[in-house]
């Protein structure tokens, strides 16, 4: 093929086949066992003008079948010789995953108990473009290396071979049987037709080249000067999917606008889309030390499910806390002064409470005012979700102030 | 005046770009699966490569080929994964290859709780794969930290060509902060030393040098990398002194720099009878603690906050405990760096506090224990 030791890399497994790369002058690596397309898949992304060719054994196989289905599921232009003899042969002739049910072993009577695989169908049918089987003696074996190797995309190649060692003292094996054996199969000459598709890498590139040119995270510019002196924990408890946390990140950008350190930290159960939804923030004109929040200034109580997450963070709030209860959840005892509004009457529907309730307590001043909500609204959306947010702070403000006293 | 505000996983993110990394590959798991969404983000946009791999085993490994090739590589997990990086640590480790690896630490054993915070993997980093060669672990407490020290992972990483930890946790690396990148110290960015003259072998070195200069695989020079033990040419070597001497420079190359990367920050307190040792989230509360302990008990305590759990900062460790009656651990595990602390200051009284509970040890816990003793 004309190419130069410097524009091969051989990617070799474990076991005999393992010694593949020390046969050759060329780049090598020689890994872990099962893992080969796994490095051979990162110097290709990596290093796109190299062919790279990844020998594994039957055993190599079997232990990274995940690999090679991911190989084959991407067709990243990668060569796979797979050198089968049916065996694990440096370890002592135990059974692999290609070992056939009727052969003599070395891992007692295991072998009858499972059958093995058709490594050209596993592949083919796992979305590889390029899937032979042939056997080791085969005459023209090196025109269909070379014919796997330009192949542009992941190309496969099911090596039968003997064992002399171990396999072949056991078992009755040899070309010709190999040969009557492939044939009881069905072929697999190369190319598989119905996977024919873009190769990975020069896909992932241009995908790459589609994207913008840098990602700059946007700041908040601080443009306010703070509304309170001293440190405020903020705990909004709310339901999964009703935009607790959201609210929780405008508080913060609230907050950042009048040059406040915020910290901001979620608690959710591993469910998506249901429990509880927890958002603590701390906001200080200071530096924050400690994270964790022991005693809240500010409850957003939203819903029951929420409530009863942290019913512990109730009773050691001082009673100049504040706690601002959606109307019909029901609240542990507290010391706190307690605003209860009942957004039903006033049409906020669920989603929207934990804004609304953010407004109200915008009113107050603290730790944010209205001004820093209005502009970390602008800050934090734009379009028609913009519209539907200050839309929700409108309606809020024709929720009157006297419903705020208890 | 703009501020930011972002996770630690973000600020990893950062860090990992701002140090030349253009290769990440990890699977999906809490609480990193946000520092993978931040790099399929930033590193396509960057010129870089980001893959979501099939499991963790992939991932590593597609990071030790890209680094093999000559990219600043990075993955990331938790203790689940880390488990799965193992074998592969491992090869890191005796191939030489650089990588930077963060583990965000999350409530075990086992899956656990994804969205909990824990320490339970600080010894887990050090001796988790088979060997014992010692690794570099760094420990972050912020997001500050977790830029600054990501760069200098990077930089240990591509001096020492070795595998090196960030050891985060979800209180960490999922908690928003403020954050000033004008503050911020930005190490300068330090890339691996490559090969210039004479004959190449990929595991030999100079003189009296302890890190073999590099080349990459896919450069115009035939490279050799395995996993087999290995003499200075690559090729498998079964002669013992050949053996012992390679192991010895791979342990050497990292504990005789130590003293240039034990990170760390001492605040000692005139007239102090404990000494509080803390690293990571519980750093935080350890000083807000120290302070209270001052303000409203008159009881000067000091404080350590290790930066680099490994190798242990020795020297620092005697330093600080010079003059201290008591020595105070908090860790959010059920007792693992104390472990160490008893090790290197074995004459010392050394107590632990901590719990592996899902929750941070507060303020308050720590001055109640620092007044028990």
């Amino acid at each position: 093929m004309d190419l130069g030791a410097d524009e091969v890399v051989i990617v070799s497994d474990i076991g005999c086949s393992g010694l593949f790369d020390t046969f050759f002058d060329t780049h090598a690596l020689h890994g872990l066992h099962g893992r080969a397309l796994t490095y051979a898949a990162g110097i290709k992304l990596a290093c796109p003008h190299l062919k790279v060719v990844v020998t594994m054994g039957d055993g190599g196989l079997g232990i990274g079948a995940a690999h090679l289905l991911a190989a084959c599921r991407r067709n990243l232009d990668l060569t796979l010789l797979v050198l089968n003899n049916f065996n694990f042969g440096m370890t002592g002739g135990q059974f692999s995953c290609t070992t056939p049910e009727d052969a003599s072993v070395t891992s007692g009577f295991l072998n009858i108990l499972e059958k093995p695989m058709d490594v050209c169908s596993v592949a083919a049918n796992s979305g590889a473009p390029f899937a032979a089987r042939c056997s080791v003696f085969r005459k023209d074996l090196p025109d269909l290396l070379i014919e796997a190797i330009s192949f542009d995309g992941f190309s496969l190649v099911d090596i039968w071979s003997l064992c002399p060692a171990r396999y072949g003292k056991r078992n009755p094996l040899s070309p010709r049987n190999i040969d009557a054996a492939i044939n009881r199969l069905p072929p697999y000459e190369g190319p598989v037709s119905a996977n024919a598709r873009r190769e990975y890498g020069s896909h992932y590139r241009e995908q790459r080249d589609k994207t913008s040119a840098t990602v700059e995270l946007r700041g908040t510019e601080v443009v306010f000067e703070p509304s309170i002196e001293a440190r405020r924990e903020v705990v909004l408890l709310g339901t999964a999917g009703e935009r607790v946390i959201s609210a929780g990140s405008l508080l913060a950008s609230a907050a950042i606008s009048a040059g406040m350190h915020v910290t901001q930290k979620n608690d959710y159960d591993i469910t998506v889309m249901r429990g509880p939804s927890v958002t603590e923030l701390i906001v200080s004109p200071e530096p924050i030390i400690y994270t964790g929040v022991e005693q809240p200034d500010v409850i957003l109580a939203l819903s029951q499910e929420g409530v009863n997450r942290r019913r512990d963070l109730f009773g050691t709030m001082k009673p100049e806390g504040r706690v601002i209860l959606s109307k019909g959840v029901d609240l542990p005892v507290t010391s706190a002064q307690i605003f209860e509004v009942d957004f039903k009457t006033h049409a906020i529907k669920k989603k929207e409470r934990a804004l609304a309730a953010l407004s109200l307590l915008a009113r107050t001043k603290d730790p944010v005012t209205q001004q820093m909500l209005a502009s970390a609204l602008q800050h934090s959306f734009q379009g028609t979700s913009l519209e539907s947010a200050i839309d929700v702070l409108d309606r809020t403000t024709r929720i009157p102030l006297e419903a705020l006293n208890t | 005046m703009s501020v930011l505000f972002v996770e630690g996983n973000q600020a990893v993110a950062m860090g990992a770009l701002y140090a030349g990394c253009r290769f990440f590959a990890s699977y999906p798991i809490t609480p990193a699966s946000t520092l993978l969404a931040a790099m399929l983000e930033m590193l396509p946009a960057a010129g870089g490569i980001a893959i979501q791999g099939e499991d963790e085993i992939a991932s590593i490994g597609y990071c030790l080929g890209a680094s093999m090739a000559g990219m600043k590589a990075l993955t990331a997990s938790s203790g689940p994964g880390l488990s799965l990086y193992s074998e592969n640590i491992s090869f890191a480790i005796a191939g030489e290859i650089p990588l930077v690896i963060v583990d965000i630490m999350r409530q075990g054993p086992s899956t656990g709780a994804a969205t909990r915070g824990a320490d339970g993997d600080v010894q887990f980093m050090r001796w988790g794969c088979s060997g014992g060669l010692p690794v570099i672990v760094l420990a972050p407490t912020d997001v500050r930290d977790c830029f600054t020290l990501t760069v200098h992972a990077f930089n240990l990483a591509e001096q020492l060509r070795c595998p090196v930890f960030l050891a985060s946790n979800k209180e960490i690396g999922m908690t928003r902060e403020t954050l000033d990148m004008r503050a911020v110290e930005k190490p300068p960015v330090i890339d691996r030393a490559l090969h210039s003259s004479g004959p190449f072998l990929p595991f030999a070195v100079k003189g009296d040098q302890d890190v073999p200069a590099f080349l990459p695989i896919g450069g115009a020079i035939p490279v050799r990398q395995t996993s087999s033990t290995h003499g200075p040419d690559g090729y498998i070597t079964t002669d013992p002194s050949v053996i012992q001497a390679g192991l010895e420079r791979l342990q050497r190359k990292i504990e005789s720099k130590q003293k240039s990367f034990s990170f760390f920050d001492l605040e000692p307190r005139e007239n102090a009878h404990t000494l509080i040792v803390a690293y990571g989230i519980t750093a935080r509360a350890a000083r807000a603690a120290a302070a209270e302990l001052l303000r409203g008990h008159s009881t000067p305590t000091s404080l350590l906050v290790l930066k680099t759990l490994w190798p242990v900062p020795e020297e620092a460790l005697r330093t600080a405990a010079e003059d201290i009656e008591r020595v105070l651990v908090l860790e959010m595990n059920l007792g693992q760096y104390v472990h160490e602390v008893r090790r290197v200051l074995c004459n010392a009284r050394v107590d632990f506090y901590g719990k592996m509970s899902g929750q941070l040890i507060t303020p308050r816990e720590i001055v109640t224990e620092v007044l028990r003793g």
